[in-house]
């Protein structure tokens, strides 16, 4: 007898996290700051994905979270190696999974202040004892914004520009974006303008894109990216 | 003549009260329109060219060039072009000197997509269409299209046909790595050629050739172009002139006397600036060996952008401004006799790009113009070069980049 097993998180958490986190879409990477959509559980009375196929005569079908990856595996395959099989055909479909990697060895990306001189600390009652861990961990999520910022300024797709120009057309490597010296008057505009002013300002006219919201992750992104890109420069609000 | 115009228009009464200020009005000169200003000055420098004898004539020159220098005339007008035609050029030499303008960097997409570059490319056509007296010929420095396809670099090249003077195409990495210059060469023929131009040697040079990064990535056609695009990827190789190139470069030059004038044309300079953008030719050192023999060299590139001047030995270096945007000026490197163009105004759309020309004196060296749209032009001249920044040095500019 075959039987349709439906995995929701039955192949282990680290699995189903390292799919949806990583990258869900193709085209379009989630950015950081967004958090993982939750894995469904049979419980929450969510949609479910698309019903599996009929069952096939050799073995078990099994889907992953997302509700599209699927594979087939002969009844008694241990979970391990289900769990490689899901994963290898969801790299198959998602072949920019690596963007992050990429992002990063293409664009040069300047590295987040290194923190393993407080390793070992005790930091009151917010952190405990400091780990090599959670300096590692630090370092990378920070990082990690700062390379889906460099992704949206050197796309203008990402960027939504109606003309194909993109942020590093001007600003190679952010270059002359000097953001240490915002918020100032910016003379042209006849008022104070933050940096995210000014990114939205460039998105709307040499770009000729849609502003993007303060919180937008993209732009969160940028700002992450930009700044990053100014490393050890003094900041000097009002310069001009 | 609007003053008297004006003064018929006042009342009796008002012009007593006004009496004054009438008498102002006399004194002031009258107004002239920028073109019966063009054509008088242009009437009174040659009926001075007339009379002169060589000495003062080269006095003259200088002078007509400093001052329209100074005053920030446009290259349109005609003073520092003709007048240098009589200097220097030793007797019974036939070499006379000739001036060319240039158009670079247009990086067309296609219209539909993006007009704005299309504009600014017809603004460079129109710049030197009107040009008086018009250049010897119109040099474009590569980067014709934005992604290499074929629409864009068709419609570029219906453009440049309005142009009136005879013109010289030069390949960049925008209009190569999609099909690797199949659609340039069709369009253009061959990337690497030279000509004779009024005792002078122009040579034309391929200098974006890269070695294969993409094979091994299993790049798309697209994918290559769009990595060799961004300035700032790091997945693509250096520029070079390559194996070929120079050896072709070499045998071009076997028959040419080290006494001519060179003029060198490459898309990217041919030094070292900065290899993260590719401001820099990876085997610059190979190709200035190549020039090293000739007294005076003079190198013209795109790619960079911006105002970017620079002097190895005998080799003077000019860029070329862009029609589509300017560059940042690199975080390091930057050749000491640079003078750097002021700080571009993002809210001007068409600041820091423009077009310009050359005026190539007998001895070969050049008077460099940088015709910066909404800004007076620069002029970088070969007493600059010669000089090694002494002489005519021109402003520093008021805003320096960040």
């Amino acid at each position: 007898m075959t039987t349709t097993l439906v995995t929701r998180c039955l192949l282990g958490a680290a699995l189903a996290l390292a799919a949806c986190a990583g990258s869900a879409r193709t085209d379009r990477p989630t950015l950081t700051p967004v958090p993982p959509p939750p894995p469904s559980s049979p419980e929450s009375g969510e949609a479910r994905p698309p019903s599996p196929k009929m069952p096939s005569a050799e073995g078990i079908d099994v889907l992953l979270c997302d509700g599209k990856t699927q594979v087939n595996v002969p009844q008694g395959t241990p979970g391990t190696s289900i769990a490689g099989a899901l994963m290898t055909e969801w790299l198959r479909k998602n072949p920019n999974s690596s963007w992050e990697a990429e992002e990063r060895e293409r664009h040069t990306l300047q590295p987040a202040a290194d923190n393993t001189a407080i390793v070992g600390q005790v930091s009151g009652h917010s952190y405990g004892k400091i780990t090599q861990q959670d300096v590692a961990l630090w370092k990378s999520e920070t990082e990690r914004v700062a390379t889906a910022g460099s992704r949206v300024f050197h796309n203008g797709d990402e960027l939504g520009s109606t003309i194909g120009v993109s942020c590093d057309m001007c600003h190679p490597h952010a270059a002359n974006t000097h953001p240490e010296t915002y918020p100032k008057f910016q003379a042209q505009l006849g008022r104070v303008a933050l940096l995210r002013d000014m990114i939205n300002w460039c998105i709307e006219h040499p770009v000729r894109g849609k502003a993007l919201s303060a919180d937008d992750p993209r732009m969160r992104a940028m700002e992450a990216y930009i700044l990053a890109q100014r490393k050890g420069k003094v900041l000097e609000y009002g310069k001009h | 003549m609007p003053p008297r115009s004006a003064r018929c228009c006042l009342s009796s009464g008002a012009r007593k009260e006004k009496g004054e200020a009438m008498s102002d009005i006399k004194k002031r000169p009258s107004v002239k329109s920028i073109e019966t200003k063009h054509m008088e000055e242009r009437a009174e420098l040659f009926r001075a060219l007339k009379s002169l004898d060589r000495r003062s004539f080269v006095k003259v020159a200088a002078a007509a060039f400093g001052a329209a220098a100074a005053t920030g005339v446009t290259p349109h007008s005609f003073q520092p072009v003709r007048v240098a035609y009589g200097q220097g050029a030793p007797a019974g030499a036939k070499r006379e000197g000739f001036h060319f303008a240039y158009i670079s960097d247009s990086h067309l997409y296609d219209r539909t997509v993006n007009d704005r570059f299309v504009n600014a490319l017809m603004r460079a056509v129109d710049d030197i269409n009107s040009m008086d007296p018009q250049p010897d010929f119109v040099f474009y420095g590569g980067d014709l299209a934005q992604l290499g396809q074929p629409k864009e670099l068709e419609l570029g090249a219906q453009i440049l046909k309005n142009v009136k003077a005879p013109m010289h195409f030069m390949v960049g990495e925008h209009d190569w790595y999609l099909d690797m210059g199949e659609k340039w060469r069709e369009l253009f023929g061959k990337p690497m050629y030279s000509f004779d131009h009024k005792g002078a040697h122009c040579v034309v040079l391929n200098s974006v050739v890269e070695k294969d990064f993409w094979t091994a990535r299993k790049m798309s056609p697209m994918d290559r172009m769009k990595t060799v695009a961004g300035l700032d990827n790091g997945w693509q190789s250096s520029f070079t002139v390559g194996d070929e190139g120079r050896k072709w470069l070499d045998e071009d030059l076997k028959k040419v006397p080290a006494t001519t004038p060179l003029i060198v044309f490459s898309h990217s300079p041919l030094y070292k600036l900065y290899k993260p953008w590719n401001f820099w030719t990876d085997d610059a050192e190979q190709v200035q060996a190549i020039l090293k023999r000739f007294q005076n060299v003079v190198v013209f590139h795109g790619h960079t952008h911006q105002l970017l001047t620079n002097r190895i030995g005998n080799i003077h270096f000019h860029g070329f401004l862009s029609t589509a945007w300017p560059w940042p000026y690199a975080p390091q490197g930057l050749p000491e006799m640079t003078i750097q163009m002021g700080r571009p105004d993002p809210f001007d759309p068409q600041d820091g790009c423009g077009d310009g020309s050359a005026m190539i004196h007998p001895d070969g060296l050049a008077d460099k113009v940088y015709n910066l749209w909404n800004r007076n032009p620069v002029t970088i001249s070969r007493t600059y070069m010669t000089s090694r920044g002494a002489g005519e040095k021109p402003a520093n500019p008021n805003l320096k980049s960040y």
